[in-house]
């Protein structure tokens, strides 16, 4: 799923700064997975905004509202009332960066502003921990490497083996993360596939990453 | 003879060669580069020119090795995969092949994150193996990787870098292996304090075949205290100070430990020369360029150039 994370109050408020009537809007898929945007999160920061801004000596007036999912268009229909009705000059949206993008297309009349920081591609560790697992390089191919990621999972995105930097495991750049290649390594000896990774790796196809320009995914066969 | 130089020359017939590395200030001042050569030239019989080392800005080592060239101190163009892509670095092996630069050296490079731009967009295109690999396509038969076909590009010594003191062992040996296949003609080593593990690491190495294929270059490091090699052992990334060493170190007097830090390092180098496998060293002097011929002095390597 997609990580998501709160911005720090602070930088809300000043994005917010010069509106009084707002929306926030959650989203129930990913974000209210990882905590950061669901129904809950959305009540605890309207409050916290709230109060901020009463502090500040202008007090603001926060709606909230939380839609299905905000990465289909569908769903964004359900705003299209309360912006009409209730004249909002701002729509604060706790959702991954889908969502507000969505939002600022459809309404062209309001502001639109993120609650989150959309962090990466990936899952649980532990309770209140993620990490991140895919880069969506378009073109999967982990199966060379025991089914684990070296171009995500290994700070240089190396595909022949570790930098001298790993130690004890785990990674030079940031010692909280497993060197990916320690468990690459580990997985293909279990799996007796240590030949498979002497072979020299070609220059990896960077056209169906992001390099390739903004990407899209047509379905022919779905299409009625 | 493919490329045709002197680095080449030297590790082809047999002999043992020292290197050492310049690492380039973030200068535009030619005079500096030419005052830091004086340390190198004649002492050694390449200079490995790093390429923005630790992630830190310095000149571009494409230039600077060609300030050294009109020197006539032969470089070791370093090129990092951190900051360029395909098409720029292969651009650079063109230029380089233009300047008359005949070594380069490959390696992924330092996260940027130990460097001095901590925020910067890293590239990391492809790793340090296919750089090897895009070098020998290019020196060997023109070819870009894309496949275009480009005229008259001088040959290329191919080098590449190794760690025989990561874990596990087999897995390192496999890197190496990998490097090798892909085409490098010389491999200089992380930092070796602990020569019976560079020794086991070697050994190895030779059981693979690997040996015969390439040459082995062992890297060492001079320490200027114990404080400093504490500070290296801790902080430095693939580095580890062995505990002989850093008793030695600990042994002397604070203001003495400059020179027992170089007398150690003579001491591994004429251990290094001894041991089987290896055909030559290369000085990592951490920006204490001025040591280096002090210290091949004192281990009695004088090199083949240096005497004619
Ligand atoms: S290979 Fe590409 S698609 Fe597969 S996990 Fe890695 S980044 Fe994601
Ligand atoms: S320590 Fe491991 S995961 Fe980290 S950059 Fe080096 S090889 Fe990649």
């Amino acid at each position: 799923m997609i990580i998501a994370e709160r911005k720090p109050i602070k930088e809300l408020l000043e994005m917010l700064a010069g509106h009084d009537k707002v929306l926030l809007v959650g989203c129930k898929g990913c974000v209210t997975v990882c905590n950061a945007g669901g129904v809950k999160e959305v009540g605890v920061l309207a409050s916290a905004l709230r109060i901020a801004r009463r502090r500040q000596g202008r007090p603001i007036e926060i709606d909230e509202m939380t839609l299905d999912r905000q990465c289909e268009p569908e769903f964004i229909s359900w705003l299209e009332e309360p912006i009409r009705e209730k004249g909002y000059t701002a729509i604060m949206s706790a959702a991954c960066s889908v969502g507000p993008q969505y939002i600022a297309e459809r309404f062209d009349k309001v502001a639109v502003m993120p609650a989150l920081n959309t962090k990466f591609i990936g899952g649980t560790l532990e309770h209140e921990v993620w990490a991140e697992f895919c880069r969506a390089c378009g073109n999967c191919g982990i199966h060379n490497f025991g089914g684990l990621c070296p171009i995500t999972r290994c700070s240089k995105g190396l595909l022949h083996g570790p930098c001298a930097g790993s130690s004890g495991g785990k990674c030079e750049v940031r010692p909280e993360v497993d060197c990916i290649w320690h468990l690459i390594y580990t997985r293909m000896k279990n799996l007796g596939q240590v030949e498979k990774l002497k072979a020299l790796k070609p220059a990896k196809d960077w056209s169906s990453y992001w390099s390739g320009g903004v990407r899209r995914v047509v379905r022919e066969d779905l299409t009625l | 003879m493919k490329a045709g130089s002197n680095l080449e020359r030297i590790l082809k017939s047999g002999q043992f060669a020292i290197t050492a590395e310049f690492v380039p200030p973030a200068t535009g001042d030619r005079e500096l580069i030419e005052r830091q050569a004086l340390y190198f030239k004649g002492h050694v019989d390449a200079a490995n020119v790093a390429d923005n080392m630790g992630a830190v800005v310095g000149a571009a080592s494409c230039a600077v090795s060609k300030v050294l060239l009109d020197l006539g101190l032969e470089p070791i163009m370093s090129l990092v995969t951190r900051d360029r892509n395909r098409i720029a670095l292969q651009s650079d092996l063109l230029g380089a092949s233009l300047l008359g630069i005949r070594n380069v050296f490959c390696t992924t490079g330092d996260h940027q994150k130990f460097g001095d731009h901590p925020e910067a967009l890293n590239v990391y295109d492809i790793d340090s193996v296919q750089l090897v690999n895009a070098v020998r396509g290019l020196s060997d038969s023109g070819k870009l990787l894309g496949g275009a076909g480009c005229d008259k590009v001088g040959s290329f010594f191919v080098g590449a870098a190794a760690d025989p003191f990561g874990e596990p062992a087999d897995l390192m040996i496999l890197c190496l292996g990998q490097k090798v296949r892909a085409g490098a003609d010389f491999i200089q080593s992380q930092p070796v304090f602990d020569l019976e593990k560079f020794g086991h690491w070697v050994r190895l190495a030779r059981e693979e075949g690997l040996i015969e294929k390439c040459s082995i270059l062992a890297t060492v490091m001079p320490l200027r205290s114990a404080r400093e090699a504490r500070a290296i052992h801790e902080e430095r990334r693939g580095v580890e100070v062995s505990r002989d060493v850093m008793t030695r170190l600990e042994g002397v007097l604070e203001p003495e430990q400059a020179q027992e830090g170089l007398k150690i390092c003579a001491e591994q180098m004429q251990a290094l020369k001894e041991m089987k496998g290896v055909q030559g060293i290369h000085i990592m002097s951490a920006g204490r360029e001025e040591v280096i011929p002090e210290l091949i002095k004192k281990s009695g390597l004088e090199t083949a150039r240096a005497k004619g």
